[in-house]
This record gives structure tokens, sequence and C-alpha cells, in this order.
């Protein structure tokens, strides 16, 4: 859409000049980037195609303005919302890397901070701790995890309030210096956006991770494991699909990062297995990961609830 | 009396992007930058306030100009500003660079004062006009 929008409207000024989008694409190296999203982030299908049209629409701007149309600098601040283990901090930090290839931030350096980074602990501290981060971030992303922190709906004096004020200014007046990334679990975030307007209306990305699904957990263990150098044998790869729908229903479920975690504890009785047996241990046995490695897991006996009470 | 000190004392005053030019080319070479403002002109005077802290661990020259702006709303048209870029490496220990960014709307000068000292010796010094007044109210208008 936009693509056409501008070619017509400098074809009407009597500039015969085209521009060939593909080859620009090419240019910024811009695909490379999103290629290794798809490729190494499973699933997250409405994330990556929000990522695909900022992208474009940056693209499309930067001609522009190299055509001499206005371009008013786009808002890109953004909030990420989901629960937790959806890839939210991943996607930030590749967020970084594409908009410093499309020249939208100079450097292209994550700052990822919380609230005890930006709010002081009595009065007068709070303003140069947040100008601080500010400045640090500038020419790069600040991403702001469980961004709700910073407001206290219960505290009126809190100084929360105060960073959120300095940091609505910096997003308002110095847009082409630094992009803003909120993140944080979905219902908590939509609090916050109602106590604080002002956010909701300077932010204008809002994109929302959904869970993964069994199969893309799945996924996701395999790219873990193999990134180790480890594998499943094929009974042990069933027994973890069965581990994966077990653990969803249970208490504390955090998408990748549950996968991750269990991993590490499987590795563990995978090496106490080891450690156990008499004989010489080949290198395959090394890599794979059996079955009894998995269901040894108190997942199968009835889950955390036991573990953690 | 247009004062002149430092880096560039022979342009013209910097505009805002080459302000910047020059305070990304600071940071890119790893120096601090520094923002400090004085309403003594003495070209001897090296005490000189400093502006909030040195920033040395932003990789943007968006940081600095937002301090620089904050510092002439509370000092512009009033003190002297001047950014410096300090070299902490091993070996240089000191300022690499420093010029003016910012300087009062009047610039009064300086005087000649001539001493008469031992039978027809003279001795000479330059006392600037606006440190007659005190510190503050120097460059009012």
């Amino acid at each position: 859409m936009e693509a056409s929008d501008s070619m017509m409207s400098v074809s009407s000024g009597n500039v015969t000049e085209t521009v060939d989008l593909r080859r620009e694409l090419e240019e910024t190296r811009i695909e490379e980037v999103l290629d290794q999203l798809d490729r190494e982030l499973v699933g997250l299908a409405p994330v990556k195609a929000r990522i695909r049209q900022i992208a474009a629409l940056l693209l499309v701007d930067r001609v522009r303005r190299r055509m001499g149309l206005a371009a008013e600098t786009p808002t890109l601040h953004m909030s990420f919302t989901g629960n937790p283990g959806t890839g939210k901090t991943t996607v930030a930090q590749r967020m970084a890397d594409i908009l410093f290839k499309l020249g939208y931030v100079r450097k292209g350096h994550l700052v990822s901070v919380t609230r005890d980074d930006l709010v002081g602990q009595y009065i007068g501290h709070t303003a140069p701790k947040t100008k601080e981060i500010l400045k640090k971030a500038m020419g790069g992303v600040l991403f702001i995890d469980e961004a709700y922190y910073l407001y206290r709906q219960e505290n009126e004096r809190d100084y929360g309030q105060e960073a959120i004020e300095i940091l609505l200014q910096v997003m308002e007046n110095q847009r082409e210096d630094l992009v803003v990334i909120l993140a944080g679990y979905a219902d908590r975030m939509d609090q916050f956006f109602r106590s604080n307007p002002g956010f909701r209306s300077r932010i204008a990305h809002h994109i929302d991770f959904p869970d993964y699904t069994d199969g893309e957990l799945m996924h996701i263990a395999a790219t873990m494991l193999e990134a180790q150098n480890y594998r499943f044998s094929p009974a042990g790869a069933e027994a973890f699909a069965a581990y994966i729908g077990l653990r969803r229903q249970q208490p504390h479920f955090s998408n990748a990062r549950s996968i991750r975690n269990a991993l590490d504890r499987i590795r563990l009785r995978h090496a106490n297995r080891l450690f156990a047996t008499k004989e010489p241990v080949s290198l395959d046995s090394l890599m794979t990961i059996e079955k009894e490695d998995v269901l040894a897991s108190r997942v199968f006996q009835g889950g955390l609830l036991i573990k953690e009470a | 009396m247009r004062l002149t000190q430092g880096c560039f004392s022979f342009l013209p005053d910097l505009t805002d992007d080459q302000i910047r030019t020059q305070v990304q080319y600071c940071i890119d070479k790893g120096w601090a930058v520094n923002i400090e403002f004085t309403d003594d002109p003495h070209p001897r005077n090296t005490y000189w306030e400093m502006w909030d802290l040195p920033m040395f661990d932003i990789s943007d020259a968006a940081a600095v100009m937002l301090e620089l702006d904050a510092c002439r709303k509370a000092y512009g048209d009033r003190h002297y500003i001047r950014i410096s870029g300090f070299d902490s490496s091993h070996g240089w220990e000191s300022v690499r660079i420093s010029f003016l960014v910012g300087r009062p709307k009047e610039e009064p000068g300086f005087r000649v004062a001539r001493q008469e000292v031992d039978g027809r010796n003279i001795r000479y010094t330059v006392e600037s006009y606006a440190t007659m007044k005190p510190e503050g109210q120097r460059y009012e208008a």
C-alpha cells in the first residue's frame, strides 16, 4: 500500500523515477535479520508478522525521505505483552538489531532495565537515576521489563510516578533518539495502561505474544538440546512430549523457560545415570537423552504441587 | 569582546549539529564527556563548575545534547559553557579536547591593569570587567 502511494505521488510531481523496493531491501540486509528471526524463533507468528510490517514501513519511509517526500519520524515505542517465557526479551534484542539495520536507531544496543534501575529510594533520587538510564539508552533501545511495577496504585507518593513522567517526556520529545519497549504480562499491562493513559497513546505498537503450542515447545526443546550437543532418543522424545502436556497443566508454567529448566534437570539425571553405570560410556550415550532421564521427573508423579509443598 | 578558548577557537561558534558530531567523536574514542560552566572568563580560570556527572557510559551524542540543553536552560546566555572529553586510558589520563558551546549575550571583555613596582618597572595583568560584580550576577541583563 505505502509503496504504491509513494510512487504515485512522485510521478505526479513530474519525477519519473521509480524505486526498486526489493533492491532497497537487499541493501539494508534487513532480510537476513528477519530470516534469522524466522529460523531461530519457533512459532510467534503474529509477532513476526508485526515485525515484518514495521520493517516494511521503515523501509518505505526511508525511500520516501530520500525522494524528498515529507516523512515524519514514526513513533516506534512498543509494548510486548505475553505470558512468562514467550520470548519477549529475545525479540526485543532482535528488534534493536532490526531498527539499527534500518537506520532508525543510530547504535542498536539494548539497555534492559526493571523498576529498580529507574526508581530511586528517597526524594530526589529518581530523576537522576531515570535520566542516567535514558542517557545510556540513547541511540538504542530501552527495554523495560515488567513495566507495571513502575506504577504503584496503592501508594500515590510512590517515586515510580516521577520516573513515568520523565520517561513520557523523553518518549515524546526524543523519538528519533531512542525507542522504548515496555514488556510484561498481559493483564497487568492492561491495568498499567489504564492508569497511565499517557503511555498508551505514546505507544504505537502493542504486540501480543501468544503461548507456545505443545509442538512448538517440543521444537524449542530439540533446538536447545542441539545447541548443547545433546539429542533425544526416540523413546526419550516421546516421553518429553508427554512431559510437556503434563507440565502445562501444573502451576507456574512459563513456556520456553520451563522447558529450559526441565532440560537442565534432565541433563543432571542423564549425567547421574551415566555415572552409575560400571561400563565405559560411548560418545553416543554421552549425547543421547533416554526415556528414563525424562520419566524420573516429579511432573509424572503428580507434579510441582507436591514438590513445592 | 568575543572570548575564544580551547579547540576550534579560531572558528565561529559551532552549531548544535557540529557539537553533536564532535561529541560523538569523543564517545567513539571512549572519552568521558563533561559539560562545564562558569561566569569567570579569565583564561587562567581552571575552576569551572561541572554540570551533572562525567558521561562515560553512554553510546550516543543525543545524551550529551540532552544535558547540554538542560544546562543551557539553567545557565545559557549568562555563563560560558564548554564541553570537554577526558581520556582515562593509561598514559593519557587527561583532557583531550575542550571547546566552548555557549557564551553570555554580552561580553564586556578585559581591562589591562598596570602596577608600578620597584622603580620604573611595570607589572601587567588582565582582569575581566565581568568579574567586578559578584559571582552569579556578572552577566545579568
